[in-house]
């Protein structure tokens, strides 16, 4: 049977998430494609004049597109972003974020569910970013959303699953997709997310700012999806204490 | 006066949407247009005729997370 993430009437067989943010238009579409990515997220900001270069241009077609709400500082700007674009005519996804803190870039978990609630009732399927609180969690499930996006770490630190206990909460408890999204560095740090039970990572920055940047992406791709048949597979128990042996304790040479 | 994207601009009184778009050198595919706190349906951007103090915003997406 496949393994399928399904967000709002949406299938997806990728659990990778891609930002496209702080790199070259031209290293775009190797990453997608060395990423397996089959969703990458866009910023909405004020057009320039003159003959740039487009960001769709770049993008691998059948790539579903997931802007988000960067810039909102509330409720209310997130759902004129999401209007926008969605007017711009590239789907219904949307992520939420609103952030009113500039140093450590941390969601409004309060702003972000009524940001949910509007546009989930608007026919958005809607991805919000949020800090890991049961609470809030439970806030967006009820205001419509397809997904919680709890971050590991603040936005752009690489710093990994900072909250991982936390997010092995809303794993437990909150019936709908868990995405991590935000500060994971590494693809082992995308990894332990998946074995946890994470539903998909979304990293950004990781890629990003990596040597390599479609060689990361596919370091990415290979630790989501072992992570990912990993928890399928149910890893094994954790001992606290003594050793268990894993050859036979019988038939020593010396016995 | 009309202020587009936040630069305030004289001239464009009585021009369309499509007008002003091709005047000051935007493209007119993957973009929203925002007038007076209003999303314009892509539809009404050949018939919506410019006015003073009218406030316009042009988006499209880039790179982001």
């Amino acid at each position: 049977m496949a393994d399928i993430l399904k967000l709002g009437n949406h299938e997806f067989t990728s659990r990778f998430i891609l930002g496209s943010g702080k790199y070259s238009l031209d290293l775009i579409k190797a990453a997608v494609e060395n990423a397996g990515a089959q969703i990458i997220t866009l910023a909405l900001r004020r057009a320039a004049t003159g003959n740039v270069a487009n960001i769709l241009d770049y993008i691998p077609k059948g790539v579903t597109l997931l802007p988000n709400t960067s810039g909102a500082r509330n409720a209310e700007e997130a759902v004129r972003i999401a209007r926008l674009a969605r007017e711009v005519g590239c789907g219904d996804f949307i992520k939420i974020e609103c952030i009113r803190d500039s140093k450590y870039l941390l969601p409004d978990n309060y702003e972000t569910a009524k940001a949910t609630e509007i546009l989930a009732k608007e026919g958005f399927v809607v991805m919000p970013y949020m800090y890991p609180d049961l609470n809030a969690a439970r806030d967006m499930a009820n205001a419509g959303a397809a997904c919680i996006m709890p971050l590991g770490a603040p936005i752009g630190t690489n710093k990994g699953l900072c909250t991982k206990d936390f997010i092995k909460i809303l794993i437990d408890e909150i019936d709908l997709p868990v995405i991590v999204d935000a500060g994971i560095g590494r693809p082992s740090q995308a990894c332990e997310a998946m074995e946890m039970g994470a539903a998909a990572v979304m990293a950004n920055t990781a890629i990003a700012t990596a040597g390599d940047v479609p060689a990361m992406a596919e370091a990415f791709k290979k630790a989501i999806e072992a992570g990912r048949a990993a928890y399928l597979a149910g890893p094994g128990r954790v001992l606290d204490k003594g050793a268990s042996a894993s050859s036979p304790l019988t038939g020593f040479l010396a016995d | 006066m009309i202020t587009v994207c936040g630069k305030e601009l004289e001239g464009l009184e009585g021009r369309t949407i499509v007008e002003m778009l091709k005047e000051l050198g935007y493209k007119n595919t993957y973009i929203a247009v925002e007038m007076n706190g209003e999303i314009l349906k892509r539809e009404n951007y050949s018939s919506t005729v410019l006015k003073e103090n009218d406030r316009l915003e042009v988006v499209n997406f880039v790179g982001g997370g």
